[in-house]
């Protein structure tokens, strides 16, 4: 096993974990405001990714003006599942939201099935950015740099927003105590719509990325990474972005290291890993490596 | 001569007519509706024993195919005949001789599915609401896996078929009698009311005395218990078993039913599974021929948020229509 | 400014407030004493505008309304914005944020960068240790600093009225004297004050009014100053004979 492989796979658990961890800070963030699992999360991936397909490939939209696009996008879907399922639960116990938003998860891929039937679709981007790049003992395509690279950036703005703006601020307060933070004048419906558009903007961006990174596309896509995102999250620790960001590096990194470095017999049982590690963590370290410390989870 | 309790007199009414029911059904009805009236069987098994779960002790279990997955293998490996078992898989020595009949292997099945129950509940079932409900769906996509990848016992993703087509409609109405019977026993029991203690508030029925961790491990490991028999069953019905059938996707079905029924009501789950798998069976071949799938599984979405939001605790709360109930004078 | 006008209130099924009614003067400090479970929580937490009355009114007029305003159907969101700030029990620091920024959230519905910063130096005047705390998180402070960071915090979207629950709770009777003498000045500098107090010496001592609070009904009311005489509340409040 050379270095140069080595390093190869640490690459592609980078582009696998910026999108894992797009994803989580999503989960995070939902979860932190209203103590909602939001297991509907993953289908925003699905979405954004057949929003990009047309935008692309039906529309021939230029790949710059479509991603904005598929950002703002998902925001609006997020705001949509937001008001038409979440808030009209607000208050109800913990498990009530968890499962409606199981119900909107089924919802929504049979949604895709119905409208764009379950066939597999492939998903093309521009030959400019298909072309590969050798940088010392690793190569990869244009695309892969430019997920890595936007990951970081809309991550950096995230945080920015979230720790330096008047929005963020109030979203920060609002997860800590609703009450005390309508007594400041926060409107709350508006903050928590708010936090749903931005984790379901980036998970919508992280759809565009799945998308690129494997060439095909389906209905279902969503489910699996999404599950997987919000392992990601718990990792890291659930309410917290930071946690979340580095818990989606950690699940990438591990879960491609896993199978390039295990032999292939074990490749198979992937998925059996990373739940097995979620079931641990849950039992061990039930508030992730960042998390604040939480009462009701165990 | 002491009387009988009016509601004991409608619990033998509804025992005796739904064997007349079983009695017709079998001599008038083709295979194809007979097999309907089976699955429906089968979802009844399956909601009323999740509502033990789920509803009597509060425990948001997502894990119920998995369990009902090892029942039905653990059953078909046992009842394949010998002479397929070699052909097919590669089994240890003693299993690959032993073709049981139906009874023991599925009793087999259901105590392995229970006995798994004991072994994650005991860890998994101190975490709470939705971190549990995380857990055990982790618990159900691990069973997936192994199960998929396990090929000399399971033969992988193609699953087994050829199994003996031994689940009639007797088989599936005995084991809905036997559940029903077993969970409305254990409802109006004292445990079961400690069941409905801790659902309500943990913490007080810890001071009351409940055993809180060996009430949630039972009542997770009773649920599994039927779940392994209606994996059984539904394997002998369809007389073949792959990992793809124990999805999340029915997990989501079987929590619907229980939901919408009322969390807690035995009759709930009974008419939301009767409700529920009859309009999924009667809307696959209207997807067929309309090419338009996914239609039902987003109607039953749509019923289930629009319960909880208007009606969260279901059809039924968690009482039992009054005829049924012993008058407590 | 402030009139209530036989509110009853709801908590889940329990009828807590069964027709309480009581004025607040501009410019007085009236205090609200009682038993625990009077209800003396849930009548600041209905004019914050947290909780809603089943029937009754509550007439606000400050600088921000026209006229008299009903606010019994109006949200906690909208409330502070006219000119009534809320100090609830607990205090309800955000303990993840900043020291600086549980302030600034204070001012969160005010656009005048000015008077904002003016009223920001005004706080950390009155309370010297906000100012030298200002990057840490609330969190980390004492329970004496958390209550001045609370009150800090409600000054900060410069109330015409102020609403204060237990402010004294938990608190060592040395930071208590502090307190109370600031609440005085406060009070100086042009703020009304409603006082709900567990300790009613201190209570009667520092207010103009005073209402007594039993069951969900208004037992007595008057001056401070007599009913700190008046036998009946010597015996249940002052621990008197």
């Amino acid at each position: 096993m050379s270095g140069g492989y080595i390093a190869q796979q640490i690459v592609n658990g980078l582009i696998l974990g910026s999108m894992y961890a797009l994803v989580a800070i999503g989960f995070s963030m939902i979860y932190g405001i209203i103590r909602l699992i939001n297991f509907a999360h993953g289908e925003i991936i699905m979405i954004g990714a057949f929003l990009t397909l047309g935008l692309l490939q039906k529309l021939q939209l230029p790949f710059p003006v479509a991603a904005p696009l598929v950002l703002i996008a998902g925001a609006v879907v997020g705001i949509i599942i937001e008001k038409g399922a979440f808030r009209p639960m607000r208050g109800a116990p913990q498990v009530t939201g968890f499962i409606a938003s199981l119900g909107v998860s089924i919802m929504l891929q049979n949604l895709g099935i119905l409208l764009l039937t379950a066939q597999p679709r492939n998903f093309t981007f521009p030959d400019y950015l298909q072309s590969v790049v050798q940088i010392g003992l690793v190569s990869f395509r244009t695309i892969d740099g430019v997920i890595m690279a936007s990951a970081l950036v809309l991550m950096g703005g995230l945080l920015f927003l979230v720790h330096k703006t008047r929005l963020g601020m109030a979203m920060r307060a609002t997860a800590e105590n609703i009450d005390v933070a309508r007594l400041m004048g926060i409107n709350i419906n508006r903050t928590i719509m708010a936090t749903f558009a931005i984790g379901s903007a980036l998970a919508a961006i992280a759809g565009l990325m799945w998308g690129g990174k494997f060439g095909q596309i389906d209905p279902l896509l969503g489910f699996v990474p999404g599950l997987k995102s919000f392992v990601a999250a718990v990792i890291g620790g659930v309410g917290s972005i930071p946690g979340a960001i580095l818990g989606g590096y950690i699940l990438g990194l591990s879960e491609v290291l896993f199978v390039g470095l295990l032999p292939p017999i074990y490749s198979a049982f992937r998925d059996a890993f990373v739940f097995s590690t979620l079931i641990l963590i849950l039992l061990v370290l039930p508030n992730g490596i960042l998390g604040k410390k939480m009462e009701d989870r165990a | 001569m002491k009387r009988i309790p009016l509601h004991q007199i409608w619990y033998f009414v509804f025992v005796l007519s739904g064997a007349v029911f079983v009695f017709i059904a079998r001599s008038t009805f083709n295979e194809y509706i007979l097999s309907i009236i089976n699955f429906v069987g089968i979802y009844i098994i399956l909601a009323v024993s999740l509502n033990i779960t789920n509803g009597f002790t509060g425990l948001f279990s997502l894990g119920h195919p998995g369990f009902m997955a090892i029942g039905g293998y653990m059953t078909s490996v046992l009842t394949f005949p010998v002479a397929k078992k070699a052909m097919f898989l590669e089994l240890p020595g003693w299993l690959s001789h032993l073709a049981l009949p139906f009874l023991p292997a599925l009793l087999i099945g259901g105590v392995c599915a229970s006995l798994t129950a004991f072994v994650i509940g005991v860890p998994v079932l101190r975490l709470r609401g939705h971190y549990l409900a995380v857990a055990t769906l982790g618990f159900l996509i691990i069973v997936q896996v192994l199960i998929t990848n396990w090929e000399s016992v399971t033969r992988g993703p193609l699953g087994m078929n050829g199994l003996p087509a031994l689940t009639h409609l007797w088989w599936v109405y005995a084991w809905v009698v036997i559940t029903l019977y077993v969970s409305w026993k254990i409802k109006f029991s004292s445990y079961g009311r400690s069941m409905l203690a801790i659902r309500e508030d943990p913490l007080a029925a810890q001071c009351v005395g409940t055993r809180l961790f060996r009430t949630r491990v039972v009542s997770l490991a009773l649920g599994a218990f039927f779940a392994g028999i209606a994996g059984g069953l539904w394997a002998h019905l369809v007389t073949a078993i792959t990992p793809a059938s124990f999805s999340l996707v029915l997990a989501f079905h079987i929590v619907v039913m229980v939901v919408v029924g009322g969390s807690g009501s035995i009759s709930g789950a009974f008419v939301a599974a009767v409700l529920f798998s009859t309009i999924t069976e009667l809307f696959r071949p209207l997807e067929e021929s309309l090419d338009a799938y996914g239609i039902g599984e987003i109607l039953m979405a749509l019923i289930l948020i629009l319960i909880l939001i208007y009606r969260p605790t279901g059809i039924f709360g968690t009482r039992e229509p009054g005829f049924l109930t012993a008058k407590s004078t | 400014m402030l009139k209530i006008d036989d509110i009853h209130v709801y908590r889940g099924r329990t009828h807590v407030l069964k027709g309480v009614s009581l004025h607040v003067q501009q410019g007085e400090i009236v205090s609200l004493i009682g038993g625990n479970g009077a209800g003396k929580t849930t009548i600041l937490r209905t004019i914050s505008g947290l909780l809603r009355p089943s029937r009754g009114k509550i007439f606000l007029k400050t600088s921000k309304t026209s006229g008299e305003t009903d606010i019994s159907r109006v949200p906690a969101e909208t409330i502070t914005g006219l000119g009534v700030t809320h100090c609830p029990e607990g205090r309800g620091i955000f303990s993840q944020l900043s020291v600086k920024e549980n302030l600034m959230i204070g001012a969160y519905l005010r656009k005048d960068k000015e008077g904002i910063a003016d009223d920001y130096a005004r706080v950390c005047a009155l309370f010297p240790i906000l100012g030298s705390r200002s990057r840490q998180t609330g969190g980390s402070l004492s329970g004496g600093e958390q209550e001045m960071l609370a009150v800090g915090r409600a000054l900060m979207s410069r109330p015409e009225l102020l609403t204060l629950d237990e402010p004294s709770l938990g608190l060592g009777p040395i930071i208590v004297d502090n307190l109370f003498s600031v609440l005085a000045e406060i009070n100086r500098q042009g703020v009304t004050l409603l006082l709900v107090e567990q300790n009613a010496i201190k209570a009667l001592k520092l207010s103009h009014r005073t209402y007594v609070l039993e069951t969900g009904r208004m037992a007595l009311s008057g001056l401070s100053a007599a009913l700190i005489d008046n036998e009946k509340v010597k015996k249940a409040y002052l621990g008197g004979t």
